[in-house]
């Protein structure tokens, strides 16, 4: 079986205490800004990054996956208690999970919602572990053409997944792109659009954009629209579930984690999208539908269990084609990149104990989570008592310090709150900024990848279209274009964003 | 005639095609290359045209179709935010972590339509304790903790 002696691996270096520990500051990182608002796991990952060159870069990228699947369970928390949730993936939950806590079912609530993370996240690192061979084998077949038509393949399909208007994501997409080739080109050994700036030829740095786009943008935009927070209803007791609650639950748990590991493959999948898609199918499946949004417990179990598996997924792509399908992947291209690692199927072959280790922790993280989770409500619920105006400052201090320290200089800090400008910015014209995440780091691969096929076709562009595979990328790509522009599935598709 | 329906989308698109411009304009500069040997200037200037293009069809669209105003921009709390953390950037090599922190803190807290004065000194004194516990002592981060000139 050599998926076990794989797995046996990936524990082997995932088990460490070393690691072990990482994974647990991760995922208890992840846990708490799950539960705070105003911070997200871009702007999170964007700030820890810094402190992890000194780790091994398994130990980094345990710590910083372990803040995305942590997140999932921190989110729903805050939306369960007090009907808002910690990060968008957790929305959904708020529909009947805050139903059930309002019926006095806040412990019901809280434990499927652990519960069926936990099985989502077993079922999902299997399921990681199992996909990532064929595919990487797959992927290393790819030539410069195939790789340049799949990341615009994965571009696109991040875009139409992704909620707002087509055409302004794509030209986030390009603006990101044109970000990313800034500095010194690695052919030529021309420094581009450096504007004479000296820290510019080394390129804009990866923590800057998420953390201004991310971070500070968000922080801003929360200041300039007071709200007011709900209290906490209930009391939480008894957090456990009867019988017949978990005979209702088991089944959409499943169907979630199923729903949620297949969106979390495609781009711009993830969490988010999972837990909605699984909301409306459970809603669908229901025999008594109007129970939902008054306590539906399917509507908690099938979410829950569809981002947690969704989150974990989306690392499918990552590591075993390169390509990052949402933002919170794009930081993992940074981490993996500033330990010198550059993403693609190659990873498994020459790193097998990273790429092992990193999958094997997923689920010793989501195991710590479900065991230390629901003792530490009372501590998160604490937290979201101080006031917004206390937190945020210093949500601040940890960026300002995080940046400050990538290399000691005063210009990645200011090229940060140059980007929390433009992230503003970008807010009031609702533009998102997560496409230009992602161009931003695939940019200069995606320069590399066309100019490598374009070299070897000798000028013949016509090469992207006469290679079978990486023509049947291109014409997926532009499917999904014309299909979304259909009026009809363009009005579904608005629809769906709209239950936000 | 012509009227902006829909400011965020023609302003988007007008900000788009700008970038696209100077991207083609400083890209310039760069040697084009043919197809098969692109030169540093080849990417940028596809870029630089596909953002021209992108930018010119949203603004267009902004003027036929309705769409919402852009929000007012509360100047203030940019201002500070972004600003704390510049003048942290600036100052903390000189001026210690300590009183960096302390400095962020109420300058960043004061773009809260809630500030406090004295609540933000406090939380600042505490988190500053908190950064030089966490990031110097525990992260053994090359920082100063307090002003350079009180040790020479």
């Amino acid at each position: 079986m050599e998926l076990l002696n794989h797995l046996a691996l990936g524990f082997s270096v995932a088990l460490t205490p070393i690691n072990v520990m990482y994974a647990l500051i991760g995922s208890l990182l992840g846990t708490l800004i799950g539960v705070l608002p105003g911070i997200g796991p871009v702007a999170t990952i964007a700030m820890l990054l810094p402190t992890t060159y000194a780790l091994q870069p398994v130990s980094a990228l345990i710590m910083l996956a372990g803040i995305y699947y942590g997140a999932q369970y921190g989110g729903s928390t805050t939306s369960i208690l007090i009907n808002m949730p910690g990060e968008t993936s957790s929305a959904v939950t708020c529909l009947d999970g805050h139903q059930m806590a309002r019926n006095g079912e806040a412990g019901a609530a809280l434990a499927t919602a652990a519960l069926a993370s936990f099985f989502a996240g077993c079922v999902a690192t299997v399921f990681i572990a199992a996909v990532s061979v064929p595919l990487s084998e797959l992927a290393l077949k790819f030539g410069p053409a195939e790789y340049f038509s799949l990341m615009v393949l994965g571009l696109i399909g991040a875009v139409v997944l992704a909620h707002g208007s087509l055409i302004k994501a794509i030209a986030m997409i390009v603006l990101g792109l044109l970000l990313g080739i800034v500095g010194t080109d690695v052919n030529s050994g021309v420094a581009r659009f450096d504007f004479g700036i000296p820290e510019l030829t080394d390129g804009i740095g990866v923590v800057s954009v998420a953390m201004g786009l991310f971070g500070f943008a968000e922080i801003i935009t929360n200041l300039e629209s007071q709200e007011t927070r709900e209290r906490l209803s209930s009391k939480v007791k008894g957090l456990w579930l009867t019988k017949a609650q978990f005979k209702a639950a088991w089944p959409a748990a499943v169907r979630g984690t199923g729903l949620g590991s297949f969106l979390g493959l495609l781009p711009g999948g993830g969490a988010m999208l999972a837990s909605f898609a699984s909301y409306a199918v459970e809603k669908k499946v229901a025999k008594d539908p109007s129970r939902f949004g008054k306590g539906a417990i399917q509507g908690v179990a099938g979410p829950e269990a569809a981002n947690n598996a969704g989150a974990q997924t989306s690392f499918i792509p990552l590591l075993t084609l390169g390509i990052p399908e949402n933002a919170v992947m794009a930081m993992m291209v940074g981490a993996m990149t500033i330990h010198n690692i550059q993403p693609g199927p190659q990873v498994m072959t020459s790193n097998p104990g990273l790429f092992w280790g990193l999958i094997a922790s997923m689920w010793v993280g989501n195991l710590m989570l479900v065991v230390l989770n629901l003792p530490l409500i009372g501590i998160w619920i604490k937290l979201l008592t101080v006031p917004y105006r206390i937190l945020y400052p210093a949500i601040l201090l940890f960026c300002a310090i995080g940046v400050y320290t990538i290399s000691n200089a005063s210009f990645d800090v200011m090229q940060t709150a140059f980007f929390g400008f433009l992230g503003v910015l970008f807010l009031k014209l609702e533009c998102e900024p997560a496409p230009l995440l992602l161009g931003f780091v695939l940019g200069p691969m995606m320069e590399e990848n066309l100019r490598r096929a374009m070299l070897l076709s000798r000028g013949d562009p016509s090469v992207f279209v006469t290679r079978p595979l990486s023509a049947v990328m291109l014409a997926a790509a532009v499917l999904l274009i014309v299909v979304i522009a259909l009026p009809n599935i363009r009005r579904r598709r608005e629809e769906a964003f709209q239950e936000e | 005639m012509l009227r902006i329906r829909n400011p965020k989308d023609f302003w988007a698109g007008v900000l788009f095609a700008l970038v696209g411009t100077a991207a083609i304009v400083l890209g310039s500069r760069y040697n084009l290359g043919t197809a098969a040997r692109m030169g540093p200037g080849y990417f940028p200037r596809i870029l630089g045209m596909l953002l021209i293009v992108l930018g010119g069809i949203i603004a267009l669209r902004a003027l036929k179709v309705d769409g919402p105003a852009i929000p007012p921009w509360r100047w203030w709390s940019t201002l500070m935010v972004l600003g704390s953390v510049v003048l942290f950037g600036l100052i903390v090599n000189t001026a210690g972590l300590a009183l960096s922190t302390v400095v962020l803190i109420v300058l960043a807290s004061s773009a809260s339509s809630e500030f406090r004065w004295k609540e933000s000194l406090v939380s600042g004194i505490f988190l500053a304790a908190l950064a030089v516990g966490v990031f110097i002592v525990g992260l053994k981060l090359q920082l100063p903790i307090w002003p350079t000139f009180l040790h020479g």
